[in-house]
């Protein structure tokens, strides 16, 4: 095919750093996400600095449902490192099993959180009725976008494992779709008591 | 070797049309897009100032010729209405610095030139290079498009200053649209990054990196770092607009006589910092690259190295990092504390000394050189002086005792536009006739190139000079009829000079885009490497095939020896072994 003189393909370029491309490509990723969420909580603690009176968390928030979300959030960042050590042992029923979990997880935080939503709505709190709400929804909100993206890959993972179990970029990109997994769940972390306990 | 491969081969795709045009993953196609799809923006923004000179030099007076032809919501009888004045300068900045000049320097030059220059095959991420380039082009439709939507475009200025941005029409499509040009921003950025990282040829370390290069490394960090911000920020301005919220929005607005229904709770002033985080670092994006362009060409045609290699690198760095902390300068007039404007004052000075340090290393340059006046080298020249005008009245707007005087005067106006169009444009167009025959193996031509040029040269001066004399004078921007304010009248007559020099500006892109279509199409091929350079790109043949390179380049010294005592020629390319 190739004659052996021919240039190399970006994707046979030996990194000149040392660092795969798709990992420092991620990790770049990653840090304008920070940007993006480093603004939202700035923004937050402008606004409330600024306020005369802020609720505070626990009260008008549904901290039991927030704590079980967090457990399962931290729990699918479990789920997600096994799968990624399953996929270097070459144990594919394994890996499957574990990405399969986390993307279930990832959806079991997303239903809680519809509850949590449709209660407030219920009740007649809207992002427009106050600045405190309109923290918390967009917070919120963008995170939860945040995390149909990661189910989102982590299903393209699942799928594209079936026919690339044995690609030499495989077990890269479960580490990839791994590293964001992660970023969404710190998140999170500053999330819930930011918005929930102070 | 039957490795299954994620990333296209660049042998695969040059199939159909589609491929290879349109949906194409090769850096080099996707450069061209962008070079064309931006020019064109570029006109329409161009096109659209020319609209609001027509006003601005004889107000109220309807357009010739092709004022009947608007329709009558924007110019009733060819008068420019209000409503529509105020979305051209809206737009007319919008469309400049996001659709225009951003992904001209770093959608187009960064992407054809910056793998050749590392020596890479492509970019590290070709799809997400195609990506990008795909969420530019609907992005930019979109914006345009707004001009026809109900409301019709935006109009509260290209800083979209809350509360007026959100009560006013027209806002909500800049929005998404903005969102959606951003993440291909976004995407570009990570991608260049870890191409110069990561895709470099053997041999070629930091240190040997050419100048452009190494611009276009600290423009993609700016761009990674400044964006993330902007568009949180766009996003809450969204959420204002159609969820109700009111995070710009402070209780008790009265809108038009009437109170705005808000829960109030927000800051207007919240917003200018988030804009300006990004807007400050964004006018670097818009510079460094120029600034990179010129130092190539300048070391090519003074057949000398670069002056101060280091020191305009190091400077370079120094601006990316100082660029995040001088945002406010442009708030001084917002009621901030003077202890804080004072530390914006102090940084914005700061700033200032690497800059001149790259224009003096490049100034220096020329000395003892045996310079050639090609085309490419005027445009360089042109640029020392001129943006060295745009980058010195900026320093007055940076110390709060004049900037108080001066703040959103048509000085200000003149300011920037010094840089970016007598400092940016000219050195993209410099660009543009420096690497053309790498483009297309073919030159444009020097007769019409000088022509160009010198047209170029002094409509640019004649637009933007009069506005320093008007702003000393009081004259305020974003005005819709000059005339309304008695102290405006004695600078009016500028005014006219300044519109005609525009249209005149107009009238000399004639002959370079002439050039540019002729050229393409019947022009006669050049050598290979007709500049005799130095530096990788002209390392493969011109345009380059699929892959570039025909086996992968070795690198033996810098970017610049150009006259090496002993040398057999007066260049030594970076990948001749010695
Ligand atoms: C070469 C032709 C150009 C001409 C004749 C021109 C002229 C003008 C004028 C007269 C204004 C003031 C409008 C007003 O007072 O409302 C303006 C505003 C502006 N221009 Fe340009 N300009 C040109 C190119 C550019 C370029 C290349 C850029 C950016 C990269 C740019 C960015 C802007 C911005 C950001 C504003 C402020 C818009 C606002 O008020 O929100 N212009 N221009
Ligand atoms: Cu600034």
């Amino acid at each position: 095919m190739t004659t052996p003189a021919a240039a190399p393909y970006p994707s046979e370029h030996v990194p000149t750093t040392g660092i795969p491309n798709g990992k420092l490509g991620v990790w770049l990723f990653l840090a304008s996400e920070v940007m993006l969420f480093a603004t939202l909580f700035t923004t937050y603690i402008v606004l409330r600095m600024a306020a005369p009176s802020w609720p505070a968390g626990w009260e008008v928030l549904n901290v039991p449902l927030a704590t079980l979300n967090t457990v399962v959030l931290i729990t699918s960042s479990v789920t997600m490192v096994l799968a990624y050590a399953k996929a270097c042992e070459r144990d594919r029923a394994g890996f499957y099993r574990m990405i399969g979990l986390t993307i279930a997880l990832g959806f079991a935080f997303l239903v809680v959180k519809a509850f949590e939503y449709g209660a407030k709505f219920h009740h007649g709190h809207f992002p427009s009725t106050d600045i405190f709400y309109a923290v918390y929804f967009t917070m919120t909100g963008l995170h939860g976008l945040h995390v149909i993206g990661g189910i989102g890959f982590n299903v393209y993972l699942a799928l594209w494992a079936r026919e690339h179990w044995e690609h030499p970029l495989f077990i890269g990109r479960v580490e990839y779709g791994g590293l964001y997994w992660h970023f969404v769940d710190i998140v999170w972390i500053f999330l819930f008591p930011g918005l929930y306990l102070l | 070797m039957a490795v299954p491969h994620s990333e296209p081969r660049s042998s695969e795709h040059g199939s159909g049309f589609i491929d290879k045009y349109v949906f194409s993953v090769d850096h080099k196609v996707i450069g061209l897009q962008y070079f064309f799809t931006s020019c064109f923006f570029l006109i329409v923004g161009f096109a659209m100032i020319m609209l609001l000179r027509w006003q601005l030099a004889f107000p109220g007076q309807p357009l010739p010729l092709i004022g009947r032809l608007l329709p009558m919501t924007w110019a009733p009888d060819g008068i420019l209405m209000p409503e529509f004045y105020n979305q051209l300068g809206a737009m007319h900045g919008t469309i400049m610095v996001f659709l225009g000049i951003v992904p001209l320097g770093v959608g187009a030059f960064g992407n054809y030139i910056l793998p050749l220059q590392i020596g890479a095959p492509d970019m590290a991420f070709p799809r997400l290079n195609m990506m990008s380039y795909w969420l530019y082009l609907p992005g930019g439709m979109l914006m345009l498009l707004s001009f026809v939507l109900p409301g019709g475009a935006a109009q509260s200025g290209w800083t979209s200053y809350a509360p007026l941005a959100i009560v006013n029409p027209g806002q909500t499509v800049w929005l998404l649209a903005m969102v959606v040009i951003i993440t291909s921003s976004l995407l570009g950025a990570v991608n260049f990054i870890v191409t110069t990282l990561n895709m470099r040829a053997a041999g070629l370390t930091l240190g040997r990196l050419p100048i452009f290069v190494w611009a276009q490394l600290v423009t993609a960090i700016l761009l990674l770092l400044a964006f993330p911000p902007l568009e949180a920020a766009a996003v809450l301005q969204l959420m204002d607009r159609i969820a109700g919220t009111s995070f710009y929005l402070p209780a008790g607005l009265v809108v038009a006589g009437e109170s705005l229904k808000v829960a109030g709770g927000g800051q207007p002033l919240l917003w200018q910092h988030l804009f300006w985080f990004l807007a400050h670092p964004e006018v670097y994006v818009l510079i460094l690259p120029s600034m990179g362009i010129v130092a190539e060409i300048i070391a090519n045609g003074t057949r000398k190295p670069i002056f101060g290699y280091t020191e305009i690198v190091a400077s370079m760095i120094f601006i990316g990092a100082m660029s995040f902390i001088v945002w406010a300068h442009h708030m001084f007039l917002s009621g901030m504390s003077p202890r804080l404007s004072n530390f914006f004052l102090v940084t914005t000075m700061i700033i200032s000394v690497p800059s001149v340090a790259v224009l003096t290393c490049l100034v220096w340059s020329l000395k003892g050189g045996s310079i050639r006046f090609t085309t490419p080298m005027l445009f360089s020249l042109a640029f020392l002086p001129l943006f060295g005008i745009g980058g010195l009245t900026g320093l007055p707007l940076g110390l709060t005792v004049t900037d108080i005087y001066l703040h959103d005067t048509y000085y200000v106006i003149g300011h920037f536009h010094y840089v970016v169009v007598t400092g940016t444009i000219i050195a993209l167009m410099g660009g543009t006739y420096y690497w053309f025959p790498k483009w297309f193996g073919k030159q444009l031509n020097d007769f019409w190139g000088k022509i160009h040029f010198w047209g170029t040269a002094i409509c640019m001066n004649g637009i933007f000079f009069p506005m320093f004399i008007q702003g000393l004078a009081g004259v305020q921007r974003r005005l819709y009829d000059p005339t309304a304010q008695l102290h405006n009248l004695s600078t009016q007559p500028l005014n006219v000079v300044s519109s005609v020099s525009a249209w005149l500006l107009f009238l000399f892109q004639i002959p370079f885009l002439v050039n540019i279509v002729y050229t393409i199409f019947k022009g006669k091929r050049c050598e290979e490497n007709p500049w005799r350079a130095t530096t990788l790109e002209w390392a493969c043949a011109s345009p380059p095939p699929h892959g570039n390179f025909e086996r992968p380049p070795r690198v033996y010294r810098g970017p610049y020896e150009y006259s090496t005592p002993r040398a057999r020629e007066d260049w030594t390319p970076q990948h001749v072994p010695s």
